[in-house]
């Protein structure tokens, strides 16, 4: 089972829609026994970088969630969930994340004919041959954001010209993050959350 | 880069797709998950679903449609019509909309702009704006009531307000143009380009490919929407596209 973490923000039921199409077998869920018991994690969110970190400790789900990375449940952020897995954001003053990757949260720099937020479909290249993403590379995907994570090369599994080099998806070990929305991505979406399902029952058959 | 996009308009009545869509392999042409995966299928960057029923079961309808469509098809859906209040918002949202489109509600209670974006995030709110050149001010003005009610609200002023509420998107129809198939209202787009830096939707008198090869060299809006000649057949999104590509169009094939 994956378990999907409900935190009262955002959209959530178009992912769980989209897991559930590829076949996986997700949970909306907030109780932490069923998330330390998960083979995989999705943080999924919508909004506001603060008030997301702020409901997330509310919750108490920080520690669950480190102890899970810790112990090897593959773990995928989604967009605003993405952007969590850094260190902190810039968004409205300094606010501490989820410090699973090391790197900066910060804000699309303004530049001429390109608006903040984006919006709409960017193409990808890959930077990591190796990843269980790479069918991305040339593919398009649906991206709205106004922050993008600044981060080392070597977390960036494939990246978006927007200006600047926006990570889109990013890697460290078995957390996995995606700036964009493989939930609204079309058959390209739905081949990256099929991979990351993959991914969890080569974890779950490796662990038992 | 970021792909210019291409929107099919599909209008929904009581839960089914007004105007017969002329696409030979559906059996249903009224039926609303199968019109949004044909478009899928033949490239389609985004749907919008507009709401004209006239009952008063409206809401309940259009959740059901969404709910369905969102459950096959995997693109952002938009949904506009006798959307009036932040509840009748969550209501799609929750059923599996991506951003919800107010127009004559934004004009008549603007805090609407703000309670939706403050609530869902500006990306969830598109405001829709209904245009018509005035050439005795020679200004665009705002029209509402699917364009029967002029309003003394300057388009251009208009928009800019509604980005300042919240407004993450503007989906922008030229009324004179809308019906005409003459091409896109370009300097209205020009016009409005300069005004406001969020993403703006030109909708309005596509007729030929080489009006969406105009809009695109020739303003900066980032989507493009058209009902019926898509219904129709007269054009497929595919070769609007792959005319675009030739032109150095950036878009998704």
């Amino acid at each position: 089972m994956i378990a999907v973490i409900d935190y009262g923000v955002g959209n959530v039921f178009n992912v769980l829609k989209a897991c559930r199409y590829v076949g996986a077998d997700v949970q909306l869920t907030a109780d932490p026994a069923s998330i330390q018991k998960a083979d995989g994690i999705i943080l999924p969110g919508v909004g506001a970088f603060r008030s997301a970190m702020d409901r997330l400790n509310q919750q108490q789900l920080v520690p669950l969630i480190k102890d899970t990375v810790k112990r090897g449940t593959p773990f995928l952020g989604i967009c605003l969930g993405m952007q969590m897995l850094f260190a902190s954001s810039t968004e409205f003053g300094v606010t501490p994340g989820l410090g699973l990757i090391p790197g900066q949260v910060i804000r699309l720099p303004q530049q001429a004919d390109l608006q903040v937020p984006q919006v709409g479909w960017n193409q990808n290249r890959l930077q990591q041959d190796d990843s269980i993403f790479r069918d991305i590379d040339g593919c398009y995907t649906y991206f709205v954001h106004s922050y993008y994570a600044e981060c080392p090369a070597k977390y960036v599994v494939a990246s978006v010209d927007y200006g600047v080099q926006v990570p889109a998806i990013v890697q460290r070990g078995n957390v996995y993050g995606m700036q964009f929305h493989p939930e609204k991505s079309g058959k390209v979406g739905l081949n990256l959350l099929k991979a990351f399902m993959k991914e969890v029952q080569a974890h779950d058959l490796a662990s038992n | 880069m970021l792909a210019k996009r291409i929107i099919p308009c599909l209008d929904v009545d009581n839960g089914r797709v007004k105007k017969g869509v002329n696409f030979i392999n559906l059996v249903d042409v009224g039926d609303p998950v199968a019109i949004a995966a044909e478009y899928e299928r033949q490239g389609a960057d985004e749907l919008v679903f507009l709401d004209i029923t006239t009952t008063n079961e409206r809401r309940a309808t259009m959740a059901d449609v969404v709910e369905k469509v969102s459950q096959q098809v995997f693109m952002p859906l938009t949904v506009g019509g006798g959307i009036h209040s932040v509840a009748a918002m969550e209501k799609l949202l929750q059923a599996g909309a991506d951003k919800i489109a107010i127009n004559s509600a934004a004009v008549a209670n603007p805090t609407l702009i703000r309670q939706g974006a403050a609530k869902f995030g500006s990306q969830a709110i598109v405001v829709a704006i209904d245009v018509s050149f005035d050439p005795a001010s020679q200004q665009y003005r705002v029209f509402t009531h699917g364009g029967q009610q002029a309003t003394a609200l300057s388009a251009i002023d208009w928009a800019q307000r509604v980005v300042q509420l919240g407004a993450g998107e503007l989906l922008v129809t030229s009324m004179d143009k809308d019906g005409t198939k003459s091409g896109f209202d370009l300097h209205l787009y020009q016009q409005l380009g300069q005004a406001v830096d969020v993403p703006i939707i030109a909708s309005g008198g596509a007729g030929t490919i080489t009006d969406f090869t105009q809009l695109y060299q020739q303003t900066n809006v980032t989507g493009a929407l058209a009902a019926s000649i898509f219904h129709f057949k007269e054009l497929t999104i595919n070769n609007v596209k792959q005319a675009l590509a030739n032109k150095g169009v950036p878009v998704r094939l």
